[in-house]
C-alpha cells in the first residue's frame, strides 16, 4: 500500500536567521527514514506521467521504487543512466513546472518530493559508492564540446557513456559554467559540482581549461585536429543594462559579475584576493532565480537592507516559488510593481540611490503577462549603495564571429533545429546559446538531445 | 600549468616576464591581452600581450607592480609555473591601411604601444612614437621603439630623462610643425589618454586608445570592464580594447578604476609584508 499522506516529507533546512550569514549550504537533504517514507507515497503510475516533465527523461518511479525497497544504488544507476548531475539536478531542477508538475499525486495533496528523492540518492551515492566508474569501450570518434557548463556537462556524459572521446574546451580557470560562477554555494555546493566533474572525467572525459573557443582556437581549427563533430555550448553571454541613467556608476554591478565575485573568486571569504564591494542597502532588479542568488548573496555579504525591485507583481516573478519564500525568509524585502528609472551618484560617482516609478498592471502582452504600465508622479528614491542589474543576459559573439556559416537569430542565438543541429554541418548547439537565459535542467535536456543527434550523425557517415 | 620562462625587473616598479604558452603565442595580435592568475587562489588580472613568439610558443607580458597580484607576479621565479594564462582576447589593433601615425605611449603602456608601433613599421607605415615617463628611472623600451619608428620624441614629467615635457606638448609641437597624421595611437595613463584626445579633436585627428579597465572573466561574460564609448555602453573585453578616444567617457572610466583602490593597497601591504618575511 503507498503512503497516502498528502503533504511531501518537508526539507530540512537551516534556520533562515542563521543561514543569511553564511554560505552554507540552506537545504539539508532527506535523512534515509524521511526518504522512503516520501518514496512510498509514489503510485508507481504504468503510464509514469512524470517522466514527461523531465527534459532529460529519467525513469523516475523506477528510481523511486528502488530508493522505497531501500536499494539506493539502485536507484542510483536508473538516474545516472538519463543524468550526467542528479546531484546538481536535484538541488536546482525547477521540479514543481517538471516532473512533479505531472504527478497524479499533486491533484489531491502535494505532488511526490521527486527532486529531493533525486538529491538524497545522488548525495547517497556520492557519500557511499567506491567512486569507481568503468570508462566504456572506445569507439574511435572524437567529439570536441565547447564550454563546462551544464549543456556540455550533459553532451559529454553522453557521448562518453557510449564511448566516445570527448575533450571538453573551457575559457575560465575550471570546469562547471554556470554551476561554478553563478549559482551559489548556499544552493549548490561547489565540491557537488566537482564530484559530478569528476565522474565525467573518470568517464574519459578531457576537460581543457583557459581555452577560450573563437580566440585561442577557432572551431574550424577544432575540425583540422581530427574532432568529427563540435557541441556548442557556451552560455548566455554579456548581460544586459536597461539604459538609464547611473549604471555606470561605481556599486552597480551586473548579476553575472556580482555572482561571479563571490561564487568564482570566494570574494566572500576573508583573505581572497578578489574584492567585493562592502554592501550595506542593496537593490536588485530583476525577479528571475539569478535574481534572488544575488539578493540572497547580497545578505549573506552582510547587507542590512535589501530590495528586490521588480516591474511587475509579485505573481509575474519568473524565480522559483521556492526561490522567493527561501529570500523572504533571510529577510529579503519585494518591491514589486516598481520599476527603476536612474540610479544616482554622490560627487565621487559611488551610487547612493535608486530612482523608481510605480507601476501597474495592464492588458497582457505578446509574453501572456499583464504589461506594467508606469503612474504617473508616483516617482521615489531609494537609499541603497549597491545596486544589481539582473534583467538577462544577450548571447556572447565571439563563437558567432570566428565560425563561418553559423547562423544566430536577430537576438543572437546560435539557430538549430529540434535535434540541436546548426546551420553548419558537424556543428551541434544547445543551452543558453541557444536559447537566452534559462535553466540548467533544460541546458542538460538540449545537451543531451545534441548528443543523440551528434552520435547519429557520426554513425551515418 | 604554464611555465615562467624569465621574469626580470625593467625599473622599480615595471617587470617583464616571458611565458610558454603556445596556444596563445599562436594566436595574439598587437593590442589584444591575456587574463592570468598567479596561483590557485590568485584573482583573475588582464594584461596586454608585449610581445609574441610563434614558433617559440611564447608570449611576453610587461607589467607595472600595482596590486597584490601583481607583486607576487614579480616574486615568481624563472622555471616556475603561473596556474593560468589564457587568451589572446580582445580584439587587435586596427592597423591595416595606415600611412603615416603617432604612436604616443605613456608610462608602462608603452608596452602596449611597443607592439602596434613594430607592427605599423613592418607594414611600411611611418611611424613617429612619442613616449613619456615620470623619470629616468623608470624608461622602458627606449631602444625598441627606436629600432621600429621614423621619429621618436622622448619625454620626462621631471626632465632627468630627454625633454622636459608631457606627451601632449611633444605632440602638439609635431601636429604644429606641418606633420600630418591619418591616426593617433595613444597608450597610457588614462588622464594621458584623454589630454592627447583633447588635444587631437582640436586638429581633427582620429585616435584609437587602449583602455584597461578591471576585468574579471575576460570573455564577455561579467559586464565589468564596460565604459560608455559615444554615450553607449561598451564592453572593453569583447568591443575593445581599442576604441576611438573622442567619444570615451575619460572620467567616468577613471572613477571606475578607482573602485577597489583602497583593497588594492591593502593587498599590496599584504603582499609586500609576505615577501619581506619571505626574505628574512
Amino acid at each position: 500500500m503507498p503512503n497516502m499522506r498528502l503533504d511531501k516529507n518537508p526539507m530540512p533546512a537551516q534556520d533562515p536567521l542563521i543561514r543569511n550569514g553564511n554560505f552554507e549550504e540552506v537545504t539539508l537533504g532527506y535523512p534515509e527514514a524521511a526518504a522512503v517514507d516520501e518514496a512510498a507515497r509514489c503510485l508507481g503510475c504504468k503510464n509514469k506521467p512524470c517522466v514527461q516533465g523531465c527534459p532529460v527523461q529519467i525513469d523516475i518511479p523506477a528510481f523511486i521504487v528502488a530508493v522505497r525497497d531501500g536499494a539506493f544504488e539502485a536507484a542510483y544507476d536508473v538516474i545516472a543512466k538519463a543524468s550526467s548531475l542528479p546531484a546538481v539536478c536535484g538541488r536546482v531542477c525547477p521540479q514543481e513546472s517538471q516532473c512533479e508538475q505531472y504527478c497524479v499525486r499533486g491533484i489531491k495533496g502535494e505532488a511526490v518530493g521527486i527532486g529531493r528523492l533525486e538529491r538524497f540518492v545522488a548525495d547517497w551515492h556520492m557519500q557511499h559508492s567506491e567512486g569507481s566508474v568503468a570508462a566504456p569501450a572506445q569507439n574511435g570518434h572524437r567529439v570536441a564540446i565547447v564550454g563546462s557548463g551544464p549543456a556540455g556537462l550533459a553532451c559529454a556524459g553522453e557521448l562518453a557513456r557510449r564511448g566516445y572521446a570527448v575533450t571538453i574546451f573551457e575559457a575560465l580557470h575550471v570546469a562547471g559554467g554556470v554551476l561554478m560562477y553563478g549559482i551559489p554555494e548556499f544552493r549548490l555546493p561547489k565540491r557537488i559540482v566537482q564530484a559530478e566533474i569528476d565522474t565525467l572525467k573518470k568517464l574519459g572525459v578531457i576537460i581543457e581549461t583557459n581555452v577560450v573557443i573563437g580566440k585561442t582556437l577557432a572551431i574550424d581549427e577544432l575540425f583540422a585536429q581530427g574532432f568529427e563533430a563540435v557541441f556548442v555550448g557556451s552560455g548566455a553571454g554579456l548581460p544586459s543594462f536597461m539604459r538609464i541613467p547611473g549604471e555606470n556608476l561605481n556599486g552597480v554591478y551586473s548579476a553575472n559579475e556580482f555572482l561571479t565575485r563571490i561564487n568564482l573568486m570566494k570574494a566572500y571569504r576573508e583573505g581572497a584576493a578578489t574584492p567585493i564591494k562592502q554592501v550595506h542597502k542593496v537593490a536588485v532588479v530583476g525577479g528571475g532565480n539569478v535574481a534572488m542568488d544575488a539578493a540572497r548573496c547580497a545578505k549573506r555579504l552582510g547587507a542590512e537592507e535589501v530590495y528586490v525591485v521588480y516591474r511587475r507583481s509579485e505573481a509575474e516573478l519568473p524565480a522559483r516559488a521556492e526561490e522567493v519564500e527561501h529570500a523572504k525568509e533571510e529577510g529579503i524585502v519585494f518591491k514589486t510593481l516598481n520599476n527603476p528609472v536612474a540610479i544616482l551618484g554622490d560627487d565621487k560617482n559611488t551610487t547612493c540611490g535608486i530612482r523608481c516609478q510605480r507601476m501597474e498592471l495592464g492588458e497582457p502582452d505578446e509574453s501572456g503577462r499583464r504589461r506594467p504600465i508606469a503612474i504617473p508622479d508616483s516617482e521615489f528614491t531609494l537609499d541603497v549603495d549597491t545596486v544589481i542589474m539582473s534583467i538577462g543576459t544577450s548571447p556572447n559573439p565571439l563563437i558567432k564571429s570566428t565560425t563561418e556559416g553559423l547562423e544566430v537569430t536577430r537576438r543572437g542565438g546560435i539557430v538549430t533545429d529540434d535535434a540541436g543541429k546548426t546551420t553548419r554541418e558537424g556543428i551541434y548547439a544547445g543551452g543558453d546559446a541557444v536559447t537566452g537565459a534559462a535553466t540548467v535542467i533544460l541546458a542538460m535536456g538540449a545537451g543531451k538531445e545534441a548528443a543523440n543527434s551528434i552520435d547519429a550523425y557520426i554513425l551515418g557517415q | 600549468m604554464f611555465e615562467i620562462l624569465l621574469n626580470e625587473k625593467l625599473n622599480p616598479t615595471v617587470s617583464r616576464m616571458v611565458v610558454q604558452a603556445p596556444l596563445v603565442a599562436a594566436k595574439a595580435e598587437p593590442g589584444q591581452f591575456i587574463i592570468l592568475r598567479v596561483d590557485d587562489e590568485g584573482e583573475r588580472i588582464p594584461l596586454t600581450v608585449a610581445e609574441y613568439d610563434r614558433e617559440a610558443g611564447t608570449v611576453t607580458i610587461i607589467y607595472q607592480l600595482v596590486g597584490g597580484t601583481t607583486i607576487r607576479l614579480a616574486q615568481k621565479a624563472k622555471g616556475e609555473y603561473l596556474a593560468d594564462f589564457a587568451g589572446p582576447l580582445g580584439t587587435p589593433s586596427h592597423t591595416a591601411g595606415l600611412k603615416k601615425v603617432a604612436v604616443v605611449g605613456g608610462g608602462v603602456g608603452c608596452a602596449i604601444a611597443y607592439p602596434v608601433a613594430k607592427r605599423l613599421h613592418e607594414q611600411g607605415c611611418t611611424v613617429h612614437s612619442i613616449i613619456g615617463f615620470r623619470c629616468k628611472d623608470l624608461v622602458i623600451l627606449e631602444r625598441e621603439f627606436d629600432a621600429v619608428s621614423d621619429v621618436v620624441k622622448k619625454m620626462s614629467d621631471d626632465g632627468t630623462w630627454s625633454a622636459k615635457g608631457l606627451v601632449t606638448d611633444a605632440l602638439k609641437q609635431l601636429i604644429e610643425s606641418g606633420e600630418t597624421y591619418d591616426e593617433v595611437i595613444a597608450i597610457g595613463p588614462l588622464i594621458m589618454m584623454k589630454f592627447v584626445c583633447k588635444l587631437t579633436a582640436q586638429f581633427g585627428i582620429k585616435t584609437m586608445v587602449s583602455m584597461n579597465p578591471i576585468m574579471i572573466d575576460g570573455t564577455g561574460m561579467c559586464g565589468c570592464c564596460r565604459l560608455s564609448v559615444g554615450g553607449e555602453t561598451k564592453f572593453a573585453c569583447v568591443d575593445g580594447p581599442d576604441f576611438d578616444g573622442h567619444l570615451v567617457d575619460f572620467d567616468e572610466a577613471m572613477q571606475r578604476c578607482a573602485m577597489y583602490r583602497e583593497f588594492e593597497a591593502h593587498e599590496r601591504e599584504r603582499a609586500c609584508n609576505l615577501f619581506t618575511k619571505e626574505v628574512i
